[in-house]
């Protein structure tokens, strides 16, 4: 893990949600953590390049920006990676997972609107040569706040 | 000729917010002013831009807006789908229980597959090691009854892949 100094823990504690919206957010953020704007900036560029961050910006609700579904294929372990590298480069996959199950590959597939998605799992199939197993959401019930941290636990393994 | 303008006026301004979000579902830039430069790309004002975001909070089509972390490069490396089988009748009420317990991330019921998938209600549940994650189930499992609950505990064991969604149109190839 990338060494994260107290300032950039304050960052990632403060800031998960609610980023200041006005035309110098990064100022904002840094006179509540008593910082330079400059500093945040650096410390952001510096998150994001070591992958620490993903992205600084809007998380879209799934359902509303578009159709997406979570889906699963079983894969013969001798098979798995070439498999999980085909569903990578299939158009609208953003997650995919290897878990400990029968149906070993997890993935997210998102499209535009509901057949495009469709068309896009229909072409996948007929790619990988294994069925699909489609789990749209059919109700959320949590509330997406971000998540606080366990920095104790993480710093003794 | 009127007419043509104004048609072609028309449908720019109705692509702009489209071209706003696909450039925000990759990230601000980090600039000092990132919505400035968000604005010179999909031709709007600072302040539209600013409109527009905060018009998607209020409406729930930004669920938040912040720093998006990659919890495994932060040594999170426990990451479980925790899937059940519950009856129709009480899926949602679990479902809020769930979604309620600080140690769960997401919660979502899904339609159940028979005969090969008959879990209908999804946690994810996040820790630092996989001894950690599994004492909080256990701890869930206690505090509501769920003991006799079907249940099955998907580790990962590998990110093939890890990034935000990508849904606007413009993105598509």
């Amino acid at each position: 893990m990338a060494a994260l100094d107290s300032l950039d823990r304050r960052l990632i504690d403060a800031f998960q949600r609610e980023l200041p919206l006005c035309e110098r957010p990064f100022a904002a953020m840094a006179e509540r953590l008593g910082a330079s704007e400059a500093q945040v900036i650096e410390r952001l560029q510096r998150l994001q390049h070591d992958q620490v961050l993903s992205r600084v910006g809007p998380v879209f609700d799934h359902a509303r920006a578009g159709a997406s579904l979570l889906a699963a294929v079983a894969v013969p372990e001798a098979e798995r990676d070439r498999v999980a590298a085909a569903i990578n480069r299939s158009p609208g996959v953003n997650h995919n997972y290897l878990r400990e199950h029968d149906f070993n590959l997890w993935f997210v597939m998102t499209a535009a609107d509901e057949q495009q998605l469709e068309a896009r799992l229909e072409a996948l199939e007929e790619e990988l040569g294994y069925a699909v197993l489609r789990l749209p959401m059919v109700a959320a019930y949590h509330i997406d706040l971000g998540f606080p941290i366990p920095w104790d636990e993480l710093e003794t393994p | 000729m009127n007419g043509l303008t104004s048609t072609d006026t028309a449908s720019r301004a109705s692509a702009c917010p489209e071209r706003l979000r696909s450039l925000l579902e990759r990230g601000l830039p980090l600039t000092e002013r990132p919505w400035l430069t968000l604005a010179e790309q999909c031709g709007m004002s600072e302040g539209e831009v600013l409109a527009w975001v905060e018009r998607w909070q209020r409406e729930g089509l930004i669920k938040r807006l912040g720093l998006v972390v990659r919890h495994h490069a932060l040594g999170m490396r426990a990451n479980a789908m925790v899937v059940w089988d519950l009856p129709d009748d009480s899926v949602a009420e679990v479902g809020r229980q769930l979604a309620a317990e600080p140690a769960v991330t997401l919660c979502y019921r899904r339609p159940r597959r028979l005969p090969v998938w008959p879990y209908n209600l999804f946690c994810m549940i996040h820790g630092a090691r996989r001894e950690r994650v599994l004492e909080a189930l256990d701890a869930i499992v206690g505090r509501h009854g769920l003991q006799h609950i079907p249940h099955r505990v998907l580790f990962s064991l590998k990110a093939y892949k890890q990034c935000g969604g990508r849904y606007a149109r413009e993105d598509q190839p």
